[in-house]
């Protein structure tokens, strides 16, 4: 399974601290209030509340690398998009959201 | 060039940010986490560029779009692929920028949005030089040349208007209404029902006139706001 990485803030940092720290702060920030919302929205069971939250949410997965639970991201909105709420997308989500939430205990 | 960002993702506000500190010709200078914020900047501040965010919630960049009269160039920044057609049916649109941003990818679409500004200034140039410096006037059956600035000031007297010039005034038959549909709205100025004015000629202004050589001009109360709009105040 891949793992978060933070390949793309280095890019982004150009070897400049300062900024790697900020773009990192922010990720820290913002990840557990979307975590906090999309399970809110999972228990209110509205359809376009989910999809919102998870479109947040997978931009997370990309700018932590990871590229295969981005492009299942997108295929878990999609659905939730039609009207479906897919288990095993929905249980790969929510792996991806504990792996990203370890990793950001790490940095 | 000068540039906002509009997105409700602080992590994609930050992003924008970081790159466009990477171009020394582009300027952040402000960002928005709603497009409603900026809609009421936008009346007031005029901007050069905006990174758009499209899936925003209660109102998405398509829908903030619409709402612009003298749009600036945009550029679309998201995750989601599925716009794009739809966007580029706006001229305006310069470029769509699929997350996670690349340094790269992000410098070619800045570059398309400051090739597309020197183009539209240099158009903007041209026409202002093909503005007509003269007309002909029809005056005893003789077609008279007169230079457009030389003309200070153009009275209605019943059928005929007279132009007055810097050198010489002409009766001529014709009416303020016609004559001002020649006049380039740069120089020239309606400023009451019987008068048009040019305005760089103007020496001074009072409550309701302005002095024009040894004119005194009435100016109406409609027409007040446009003329003190037109003069370049200290």
């Amino acid at each position: 399974m891949e793992k978060p990485n933070l390949e793309y803030i280095n890019q982004l940092a150009r070897g400049e601290e300062d900024v790697k720290n900020t773009l990192i702060a922010v990720v820290k920030e913002e990840y557990p209030i979307e975590l906090e919302n999309y399970f809110k929205s999972l228990e209110n069971g509205n359809f376009k509340d989910i999809e919102d939250q998870v479109h947040r949410i997978k931009h997370k997965f990309s700018i932590l690398g990871l590229e295969i639970s981005y492009n299942k991201a997108v295929d878990f909105e999609l659905s939730l998009r039609e009207g479906e709420l897919n288990k095993d997308q929905k249980d790969d989500f929510e792996t991806t959201l504990k792996s990203i939430t370890k990793f950001l205990k790490t940095i | 060039m000068n540039c906002i960002v509009i997105d409700d993702e602080k992590m994609a506000r930050v992003i924008i940010k970081t790159l466009c500190s990477e171009i020394d010709s582009l300027e952040l200078v402000e960002e928005f986490s709603d497009a409603i914020q900026a809609i009421k900047y936008l009346n007031e501040n005029q901007v050069d560029l905006i990174f758009l965010d499209i899936h925003m919630p209660n109102f998405s960049g398509l829908d903030f779009i619409k709402t612009l009269k003298n749009p600036p160039k945009i550029i679309f920044t998201t995750s989601d692929p599925k716009f794009a057609i739809e966007a580029f049916e706006y001229d305006f649109i310069v470029d769509y920028l699929l997350k996670p941003i690349e340094f790269p990818r992000f410098e070619k679409a800045v570059k398309k949005a400051q090739k597309e500004q020197i183009i539209k200034k240099e158009a903007s140039t041209n026409k202002v030089e093909e503005v007509k410096n003269d007309f002909y006037v029809n005056i005893d059956r003789r077609l008279i040349k007169i230079d457009l600035p030389s003309i200070y000031l153009i009275q209605s007297k019943g059928d005929y208007i007279n132009i007055k010039t810097e050198n010489k005034n002409y009766i001529v038959h014709s009416t303020l209404k016609k004559i001002e549909e020649k006049l380039p709205d740069s120089l020239f100025l309606k400023v009451h029902r019987s008068y048009i004015i040019n305005v760089k000629k103007i020496i001074d202004i009072e409550d309701n006139s302005v002095l024009i050589k040894k004119d005194v001009i009435p100016v109406s109360r409609s027409k007040r706001p446009e003329l003190m709009k037109r003069l370049d105040l200290l």
